[in-house]
Order: structure tokens, then C-alpha cells, then sequence
């Protein structure tokens, strides 16, 4: 086949983008990092990672922020892929700031560690000295997401702010920061919830078993379905129940709701995905839900 | 469903009506999901609209919601069963000329939106300018509000005759009312005497892949890999994405700036060996010989070398409040490499309104296109941008604020 022929996928296409934008940020700045959840979003930036380095080792550790309350399938996952590439973990840990006093544990049944993470970063970014953090995060996640850069620049406090970004242009990313100040950078911006399970099937990756349909103990809040663990409270008239849930999204166990799901492998989820009405965000994450400007507000102070 | 990824810039104001077109696209090919259209439904309540604003949908940031403007660029995607689709949705205000050059920076296609009752007007002419400057292959104008304008053949008729006074690149024109849908997703009713496709079909069949660069090969080096391990102990590869050119093993490589030759021994992906690869692809190329090549150095096709540059004439946007003068020193960032300049002569500047040059500006301030001659502090291997949009491109740095300065699109080589 002749090349002008020659289709490019929109996956080869968003796979090409994020490759350049990782080999980017390796080459300006001096002290990257990769941060990892153990979510899908972040198992496919370890994917891309390999294929903008190998067979080179990646030029940035592999950094966790463990709120302590994570699901243990996902933690295992984590150590388990980390081991498997051959790469540095970093592990920051809320319960670590908690405990020198850098944040106060929130109390009662919708107490969350979600929003502690953002010092816990900020302070890990600080003793790394880390100039670039490279996530997960998707335009089409939210709306504040969909208007910020690709490279997107933090002041001194970790600040984003949005009326002051950087223009970008072409594929030629501005990378330049000052000491003490950082850059947010997210390879996989121009990526759909769909993009990113199409991925994860196309390259066969493997993800942790919540993201599949299993039996588990739930109880509903909010018109969400939440894991029972030690972690929430529940409140009266939050009976537990046992369901057949998959996870859209993998966060805290504290602000993480499940959806009803019979998708056992990664096609029957790519085929729900397809059809379901309802945002990933809007159906799973309690943390968005709390004003309509929930996430640029978590956004200037740091958040992810 | 693999399809092929179409980039397209939109350009146009809130009085055009294009959010509500945008947020037509969005909800009619089923990209609105339930909580996001509750969100828009309550937030029209509560700010007393009658309808159900869809414009809501695409006014992202807090500040532009009180307002009731869009003042950034935001980037959406959807999806058909035919084509992904990633939408830059730019402002169409005459101060934010940097938001659209910016979003028209990466698009395959632009949408420009005329008011059917307003036809051509100065805006109109100026996002021609802008999109024609930035090189976007295709151009369609969605002549919008047709209902306002009696569903009229005639007018339409009249705005694009008007339209193609303008030497748009593939200019498709179609009638349209986003507020109603008639030829967003499916085809007016009301006006049966428009025999093209609606908006969205013309998007999903355009053809696309004779936009690609596969003359002229150009390799800008990203990062090199060298794992030195056991396993590689030898191994050197040029990491970088294709800026041109279809490359294969065995073709003859020019490095530059150095002017050393060699050959390609393999073209690889993390996966493994490559029978070719062509932009945008990421890729890593092996060379026969082991010569000194960094990021920052252009591999190219020794036949069609691009021109190395310590002096250039280019048209640059200028987006910073701090005006650029004579003599001003910025840092350039073109590719991978990045290089200091100083601005010789600033040659002319463009009359947004008139679209007419004035020589010899004393300044270029925000928002000011012209064309500005650069002496470069180290030399650049540069195409001109009307040959390759990558290679002929080049952001402009302020050293002391680090922000981003300028767009610049290289005219000629001096």
C-alpha cells in the first residue's frame, strides 16, 4: 500500500501526540516525574512512556500519592507494574502529612482524604524538586479541564491560573519554568474515556479487577454506588447490599462510586462506554460534585 | 472503531451563534450525556434564559459564565461512527486574534461562522485572513441564522458570491440555522433548494490524507536513546516525530545544522522494526554511521534539503502586552531546537480591519500580525511555512517572563 493511502488511526494519532509531548518534557525540564494512580488514565501514560523510551529506561520516577484509602487491588497493581518495567516508585503519602500536621483528617460519614492529596503533592514536589508532573488528566473529563494547556504552568504555590496560560501552538510546547515553580504536564489531553479503553484493548494492557464487573458489597449515596470499607461511614438508611459493580474511574475509596455492570472484559466495557449517557465524572466522582465550579477550584490550589 | 482524527477549528462570536452551534454538534450526535445536560437545563433556569442554552456547554471557565463570553480556547472532542473529531473552539473577538491563530495552529479544517443576515463583514474577512496565514487545508463557512433570514436562496446566493472573492482554501459554504439544527446533523427541511450535506457529513467525508507532508523528509531529533545496557550496549537511536517526508530504511539522511551524511539503518516504534513511517508519526531512527547527532539537529532528505537560516523574514502574531520593537531579543523555539534572536526590522504590519500592510511599524503590540525580519544567534534548519507547517513554524520566548511571546510562520530566507 502506497503511503499516501495509508490511513493513521485516530489512536495512532493520539498515541504520535502524547509520545512527543513525553519526549518533550524529558528533554527541557530537569527533574520530571510520572504520576500513577493505578487508574486506567495512568496505566496508559506507563504504555506511552515505554514507547517514547525504549529501550532506554524512563528518564522520570514513578510517583503515588497514597491516601491511605486506596482499593487493594490497586495498590498490589501498582507494586506489581512498577517491578514489571523496572522502574522507580516514589510513594507520597497523605497519612504521612496527616500525621506531621500538614493536614487535618476530615471527620464524620463524608469525610475524604481526596482533597488532602494536594498538599501531600505539592510537599512531595517540593522535597523532589520536581519541575514537571506529568497526569493523567483528559480534556473531556470536565469543563475547567477542556481550556488548559497541555503544558500547564504552576506558580510558586502550585497555582494554575486559567486567564493566564500559556498560548499553544503547533506541537512546539513552551516548557520553560523558573526555580521553584513547576509545570503540569498531560500527554493525554485530547483523550476520551472511549480513546483510552480502545487503547487499552488495541495495546491488550492489563488493568486492576475493579475496572471489571465483580460481586461486592455497596451502598448507595447520593445516587452513587459506594464500596463498603473501613474507610466511609455509613449513614442511616445506607444499607449495604451486594452487586455485580465495575468502576469507571479509580480514586479514593471515599469518593469513588461504582456503576451496575455486567462487562466482564475489556470489549463488554468498551461497548457500555460507548453507549452510556452519563459522564465518567458525573456518575463516579462524589469530589466534582460539591459546586459547579468544583474542579477549577481544585484546580487553582494544585489539585491534580 | 478506528477511524481517522479530523482537527478542526471553529471561528466566530457568540452573536454568530457558535456555541449554540458547537453545543448542536455535541448534543446531536449524542456527545451531551445526562448530567451535563441537566447541568446547562438548570444553569438556563436559574439565569432566566427561555430556552435550553447550549451554549452553556462549551463556556468552561467560571469567570466566562458570569460573563457570558468565551474568552479562551477550549479544546472538545466527539465521535461518529465515520470520524473522531477534535473541536478547538476559538473566540472570535478582534482582541482575541492570538486565541484563533493559536486554535488554528493545529486544524485540518476551520468553520467560520457568518450571520446570514450580516453576510461578509469585517470579522469575516478577518478569520479568512487568519486561517489562510496558518495555512488550514479546508475552510467551510456555516452561513448560520438562515431562519432570520427567510430561508432565502438569494441571500445565500449573495454571501457566497461574496465568499469566494476571498481565496479560501477547498471553500465548502453551507446554509444553516444551529439554533434549529437545520444542516448541522440533518438536513433543513426548510431549505430544500441546498442540495450538499449538512455540516456534520461534510465533516465526517472530507479527505484528509493528502493534507500529509510525504515530500521533503524532515526528522527534527526529540531526545536520543542510548540505554546503554547489557542487552544494547551499542544501541544509538533519534528519537522525534516525522515532519515531513515518507521515511524507510536505507534512505540517505543530511544532518544539520552540521551537513554530515549517512543513511538510515532502521526505523523503529517501542514495538519494533518499521517498513516506513510518515508524519505525524513518533518514531526512532537508527543511522548507518556513528556520527554526532543531538536534539536540536534535523535529519532531512539530502535531495530536498530545508535551508539553514542565521537570518529569516517571517510573519509573526504577536500575543504579549509588552509591544515588539526594533531591536527587541527573544528566544525562538522552533522544532526541537531553541535559539536566541534579535529583531532586526520590523517590515510591515497588518491593518486587522483593512487587511492592508503598513511598512515600517514602530512596534508590533498584542494582537498585531506582521512581518518581522529576525537575526538568529545560531543557525536553524527552516522550510518555508507555506512548504511545511512544522518545519516553518516557530514560537517566540520572552527570556525574562518565560511566556510565550509570539506565534511565526517563516516567509523567506535571507
Amino acid at each position: 500500500m502506497s503511503a499516501a493511502a495509508r490511513t493513521l488511526t485516530h489512536l495512532d494519532d493520539l498515541e504520535a501526540e502524547a509520545i512527543h509531548i513525553f519526549r518533550e518534557v524529558a528533554a527541557e525540564l530537569e527533574r520530571p516525574v510520572l504520576l500513577f494512580s493505578g487508574g486506567k488514565d495512568s496505566i496508559v501514560l506507563l504504555r506511552l512512556a515505554e514507547k517514547a523510551f525504549r529501550p532506554g529506561g524512563f528518564p522520570f520516577p514513578v510517583m503515588h500519592v497514597d491516601t491511605g484509602h486506596n482499593f487493594p487491588e490497586v495498590v498490589e497493581f501498582r507494586d506489581r507494574r512498577v517491578e514489571e518495567l523496572g522502574e522507580r516508585l516514589v510513594v507520597a503519602s497523605v497519612q504521612e502529612s496527616i500525621d506531621q500536621g500538614r493536614v487535618v483528617e476530615e471527620t464524620g460519614p463524608r469525610a475524604s482524604r481526596n482533597r488532602l492529596q494536594t498538599t501531600t503533592l505539592l510537599d512531595a514536589i517540593e522535597e523532589h524538586q520536581f519541575d514537571a508532573a506529568i497526569g493523567g488528566a483528559r480534556r473531556d473529563e470536565e469543563r475547567a479541564r477542556a481550556k488548559e494547556r497541555i503544558f500547564s504552568f504552576r506558580d510558586d504555590f502550585g497555582q494554575w491560573n486559567p486567564r493566564a496560560q500559556r498560548p499553544e501552538l503547533w506541537n512546539v510546547y513552551n516548557a520553560r519554568v523558573r526555580k521553584g515553580e513547576h509545570v503540569r504536564v498531560f500527554p493525554i489531553s485530547n483523550w476520551t474515556e472511549l480513546d483510552v479503553w480502545q487503547y487499552v484493548a488495541r495495546e491488550g494492557l492489563e488493568l486492576p479487577s475493579i475496572y471489571f464487573a465483580h460481586e461486592r458489597e455497596v451502598f448507595r449515596r447520593d445516587g452513587m454506588l459506594y464500596a463498603s470499607s473501613g474507610f466511609v461511614e455509613r449513614m442511616n438508611g445506607e444499607d449495604p447490599f451486594v452487586a455485580s459493580v465495575r468502576f469507571r474511574t479509580v480514586g479514593d475509596m471515599t469518593c469513588t462510586g461504582g456503576v451496575l455492570s455486567h462487562a466482564g472484559t475489556i470489549a463488554a466495557v468498551v461497548d457500555e462506554i460507548a453507549a452510556t449517557r452519563v459522564t465518567e465524572r458525573g456518575e463516579t466522582r462524589a469530589d466534582d460534585r460539591f459546586t459547579e465550579a468544583a474542579m477549577e477550584d481544585r484546580k487553582r490550589v494544585g489539585y491534580f | 472503531m478506528q477511524a481517522e482524527l479530523l482537527r478542526l477549528v471553529t471561528c466566530g462570536s457568540v452573536d454568530d451563534g457558535k456555541s449554540t452551534l458547537i453545543g448542536r454538534l455535541l448534543y446531536d450526535t449524542k456527545q451531551i450525556f445526562v448530567d451535563q445536560m441537566e447541568h446547562i437545563e438548570e444553569t438556563s433556569r436559574r439565569r432566566g434564559d427561555t430556552y435550553v442554552n447550549l451554549a452553556l456547554l462549551t463556556d468552561g471557565l467560571r469567570a466566562e459564565r458570569e460573563q457570558g463570553i468565551t474568552i479562551d480556547v477550549a479544546y472538545r472532542s466527539f465521535v461518529t461512527p465515520r470520524r473522531r473529531f477534535q473541536l478547538a473552539d476559538a473566540p472570535g473577538h478582534v482582541q482575541y486574534t492570538r486565541n484563533m491563530v493559536t486554535g488554528a495552529s493545529t486544524a485540518d479544517l476551520a468553520v467560520i461562522l457568518v450571520d446570514a443576515r450580516n453576510g461578509v463583514v469585517e470579522q469575516t474577512r478577518r478569520h479568512a485572513y487568519i486561517t489562510s496565514i496558518l495555512r488550514v487545508p479546508h475552510i467551510t463557512v456555516a452561513v448560520n441564522k438562515m431562519d432570520l433570514a427567510g430561508w432565502s436562496q438569494e441571500r445565500y446566493d449573495e454571501i457566497v458570491r461574496d465568499l469566494e472573492t476571498l481565496g479560501l482554501a477547498d471553500l465548502h459554504v453551507i446554509p444553516m440555522s444551529a439554533l434549529h439544527g437545520d444542516n448541522v446533523v440533518d438536513a433543513s427541511e426548510n431549505m430544500p433548494w441546498y442540495d450538499g450535506p449538512p455540516l456534520l457529513e461534510h465533516l465526517e467525508t472530507i479527505e484528509l490524507a493528502f493534507d500529509r507532508n510525504l515530500d521533503g523528509r524532515r526528522f527534527p531529533v526529540q531526545w536520543v536513546i542510548r540505554p546503554m545496557s547489557d542487552d544494547h550496549h551499542d544501541y544509538r537511536g533519534y528519537a522525534g516525530s516525522v515532519a515531513g517526508g515518507v521515511w524507510h530504511p536505507g534512505d540517505e539522511v543530511l544532518v544539520l545544522p552540521s551537513g554530515r551524511h549517512s543513511r538510515v539503518e532502521a526505523v523503529e516504534s517501542a514495538d519494533g522494526p518499521l517498513d516506513s513511517a510518515l508524519p505525524p508519526q513518533s518514531v526512532t531512527i537508527r543511522l548507518a554511521d556513528d556520527i554526532d547527532v543531538s536534539r536540536g539537529d534535523m535529519l532531512a532528505d539530502p535531495l530536498e534539503p530545508p535551508v539553514v537560516a542565521r537570518e529569516l523574514d517571517a510573519r509573526v502574531c504577536w500575543m504579549s502586552e509588552r509591544p515588539l520593537e526594533p531591536r527587541s531579543k527573544v528566544a525562538v523555539k522552533h522544532t526541537t531546537r531553541s535559539v536566541r534572536a534579535v529583531v532586526d526590522e520590523l517590515v510591515s504590519v497588518v491593518d486587522i480591519h483593512t487587511l492592508a500592510d503598513t511598512p515600517m511599524p514602530e512596534r508590533l503590540e498584542l494582537n498585531d500580525i506582521g512581518v518581522v525580519r529576525l537575526r538568529l544567534s545560531e543557525p536553524l534548519a527552516v522550510d518555508p511555512y507555506a512548504d511545511n507547517r512544522e518545519t516553518g513554524a516557530f514560537i517566540l520566548i520572552d527570556e525574562a517572563s518565560n511566556d510565550t511571546v509570539g506565534a511565526g510562520m517563516v516567509l523567506q530566507v535571507s
